[in-house]
């Protein structure tokens, strides 16, 4: 297929499941809001840190309040990974592959759009914020169900889901990563009830929480870091993103499993070998921040792997193609 | 419910009633239902169409507006219906008016027979800023030139169609056609079946066999693409549309490129030659090589390939020259030239500024006749004297003074009308017919095409760009005409 479009479909895969993840952290934060009697700023900044994008929020002179982080999240136009940022970038990239793509998710996309940019739309968001964003998660599960049943599963639907992984995995890694940061220095809260909340957030922050008791009946942050890490079965689990994006990968080249054709399997492969041979306990041993940082950096070597492998590649000279 | 009882053909020719406001005949059907409907309700369906075509993204952008204005082409659900009788004259025009200009094209670019025999003025040819020279002594695959076609239509008051105009580059439109049908058999399914409307459907299809004819010889399977310059056109939609119901690559300049000899596309899997693309990008922009250097939407070589024969183009290059606004008053004369007989669908009367007694008629009549610019196209470029004021005409004057070559004049023509949904009610509105054509193996004419209908009150200005919206057009089957 032509690299633009395995690009675009990449990359609205990649759009969308950010609008989710960032519909998920406020609404697990609104809930957590309920639960924790503390000042407001203190409960609306950790969101932003979650982002990344501490500084562009202050740059603004904003107030952390509930009203001000979340039209910041979710409207600011200015701020790229605005949900509405995603929803109308993703929009962008669909209609440059319309033809590649099924109308149902077309007409979905445009449509979550159009509903986004109405004026009833921000108005309901602050007012009724956990029945917004539970419609905005919804509408990312419904493109992810158009997705995976209205569209063939051959090379775009790959690059689809691999946008999507990717992303997912990104999201998880640093919800634990801020979370643990910030939870862990307070030991005298270990295993208090709040303690117990705060780490029950961080579950459901990946829509974990009940997968988690099925495995774990008790809540430990070791536990917690080693289900949203290392659980082969939990769906946004980073084990298990990766994984996915592996077979993915290995469908699109055709080589098998353990075999590497091109840069991006290989970096891929290695970054899946590094999760089968180590564990929880090692992780924390040697630092879980320093554990997910380097997966960071590692993930976003993959995204400029599989860049330069399929998306911008350029023509050799033409001298070395010609046979006669 | 304020319908056809209380519609007033208001002495214009109406396309659904006759003068007295009686249904035409194949009509009655979708007057009975719209009659049958409960107050508003019309109102409420036409909305649902255009919420329906807002959500299926059916949008144009708007130039000269900020990039991504987006707006649904408006569309009005009462359908034009043409009956059997009418549809034949029709098809056999255009099939005579497009094989003739094909054969000009040929000769103009192959031994100018016709400039030698004094049929057409050669200065005329020669100094179009359509004449395409890097064309000359070229034949292009299968010896088509214009390969899709979009032919203006008018009726006038004496229930008579005009050719007004002829498409012959990237005409556009198409794709509305296929979408307002959807819409209409949703809107009125059983209508629609009784009436036993002639399917528009097959286009598609149509459109890709004969791309597949064009294929270079020797090449069994050809990779076929439609060659966009990209999302911000106006036309996005349709190019997207028709790759996608061809089952074809949608390509933009930068996915393209020249190596060996052969146009190739860059893919996930490294390099893939092409062999046929419909091309939706003027010919000035399409190669920077040989056109305008500036073009970023071109493809470097590519000319060269198509020259050397291993890629073909829908439409050719150099096509523009048939459709310059003053070689259209010489069709007549160049229909009789190529095939011998009298143009089945006859020209609107036009006068040529270039020649001295016409230019004299037309700078004393500007106030009745209209006036167009040569090479303009989407109703710019255009004077209509009746409406314009005395500065505007006085502007016009002095351009076909200054550069008499680059117009031509018609008397105005009173467009026929359709009865269209205003408020709660239906009022006639003036429509064109732009009737889609296809030369491949043989010339097929799609039974329909696009009715453009101008949606201010008295205008006669179809243009989407300037307030124009689309109508269905029901083209009726042989049998149903004949028992009416």
């Amino acid at each position: 297929m032509l690299s633009r479009v395995a690009n675009s479909i990449y990359w609205m895969c990649r759009y969308i499941e950010r609008a989710e993840n960032v519909a998920r952290f406020i609404d697990v934060n609104l809930n957590l809001l309920l639960d924790m009697p503390a000042e407001e700023s203190k409960q609306w900044s950790p969101l932003i840190m979650t982002t990344g994008d501490q500084a562009l929020y202050e740059k603004k002179e904003q107030a952390y309040t509930q009203e001000d982080v979340i039209w910041f999240l979710t409207f600011d136009r200015g701020y790229s990974n605005s949900i509405l940022s995603c929803v109308s970038a993703a929009r962008e990239n669909a209609r440059s592959i319309r033809e590649i793509i099924s109308s149902e998710m077309w007409e979905h996309l445009n449509n979550f759009y159009l509903e986004l940019i109405k004026e009833e739309a921000i108005k309901m968001a602050i007012q009724e914020p956990n029945r917004f964003f539970k419609i905005v998660k919804m509408r990312s599960h419904l493109f992810t169900g158009l997705l995976d049943s209205t569209m063939s599963h051959g090379e775009a639907w790959n690059f689809a889901r691999i946008g999507m992984m990717i992303e997912r995995t990104d999201k998880t890694s640093r919800i634990l990563d801020v979370k643990y940061f910030m939870l862990l220095p307070e030991a005298n809260l270990v295993n208090t009830p709040i303690d117990n909340i705060q780490w029950i957030s961080v579950l459901k922050s990946a829509s974990a929480f009940e997968m988690y008791r099925k495995e774990f009946h008790r809540i430990t942050p070791t536990n917690v870091a080693n289900f949203l890490i290392f659980n082969k079965l939990f769906p946004r689990s980073i084990y298990h993103c990766l994984s996915k994006a592996q077979d993915c990968l290995h469908r699109i080249t055709g080589s098998t499993n353990g075999a590497s054709t091109n840069p991006a399997e290989k970096r891929l492969g290695r970054l899946m070998a590094d999760l089968e041979y180590t564990d929880i306990e090692e992780v924390i041993e040697a630092g879980l921040h320093e554990f997910l940082d380097d997966l960071q950096t590692k993930l976003n070597q993959l995204g400029g792997e599989i860049g330069t492998t399929f998306f911008n590649i350029r023509p050799l000279k033409s001298s070395t193609l010609s046979e006669q | 419910m304020e319908t056809f009882t209380t519609y007033d053909p208001e002495g214009f020719y109406d396309e659904l009633v006759d003068e007295k406001g009686v249904p035409r005949p194949g009509v009655q059907l979708l007057v009975d239902k719209i009659e049958s409907l409960p107050k508003g309700n019309l109102r409420l369906r036409q909305n649902e169409a255009e919420a329906l075509l807002l959500k299926m993204g059916i949008t144009f952008n708007v130039y000269g507006q900020d990039e991504g204005t987006e707006k649904i082409f408006p569309f009005d659900l009462i359908p034009r219906i043409i009956a059997n009788k009418d549809w034949q004259h029709i098809e056999a025009g255009l099939k005579q008016r497009i094989f003739a200009l094909n054969e000009f094209l040929q000769d103009i670019y192959n031994g100018k027979k016709i400039l030698k025999d004094k049929i057409v003025p050669e200065n005329l040819i020669l100094s179009s800023k359509t004449y395409r020279k890097q064309c000359e002594g070229f034949t292009p695959p299968k010896r088509i030139w214009c390969h899709v076609t979009g032919t203006d239509l008018i009726r006038g008051a004496d229930g008579c169609f005009y050719v007004l105009e002829d498409n012959l580059r990237c005409p556009s439109g198409v794709s509305y056609v296929l979408e307002n049908r959807q819409v209409l058999k949703r809107t009125f399914p059983y209508v629609f079946e009784k009436s036993r409307v002639r399917a528009v459907d097959e286009y598609p299809a149509k459109l890709l066999d004969m791309l597949a004819y064009l294929a270079p010889e020797g090449v069994q399977s050809p990779t076929i693409g439609v060659l966009t310059p990209g999302i911000y056109n106006s036309a996005y939609f349709e190019h997207s549309f028709l790759s996608q119901q061809m089952g074809v690559e949608l390509v933009e300049g930068r996915d393209l490129i020249v190596a060996d000899g052969h146009v190739h596309m860059l893919t996930t899997k490294g390099l893939k030659r092409v062999d046929v693309l419909y091309r939706r990008i003027d010919d000035d922009f399409i190669d920077p090589a040989v056109f305008r250097p500036d073009s970023l939407l071109g493809v470097k070589g590519l000319i060269e390939v198509y020259k050397a024969g291993k890629l073909a183009l829908a439409n050719a290059p150099g096509t523009g020259i048939a459709d310059d606004k003053v070689v259209y008053a010489y069709v007549p004369k160049i229909i009789k030239y190529y095939t011998g007989e009298d143009p089945i669908l006859p020209n609107v009367p036009t006068y040529i500024c270039q020649d001295e007694t016409d230019r004299k008629y037309v700078l004393e009549h500007l106030h009745e006749l209209v006036v167009k610019a040569a090479n303009e196209s989407g109703g710019y470029g255009m004077l209509i004297g009746p409406h314009a004021t005395e500065s505007e005409r006085k502007i016009f004057a002095e351009k076909i003074s200054a550069d008499p070559r680059n117009y031509i004049a018609q008397p105005t023509i009173s467009l026929s009308r359709v009865p269209t949904i205003v408020g709660d009610h239906l009022e006639g509105r003036h429509v064109d017919l732009r009737p889609y054509v296809i030369f491949g193996e043989d010339i097929y004419v799609q039974p329909g095409g696009l009715t453009r209908v101008a949606l201010k009150k008295g205008s006669l200005v179809v243009n989407s760009s300037q307030g124009g919206g689309s109508k269905d057009t029901w083209v009726l089957s042989p049998d149903q005409s004949e028992e009416n």
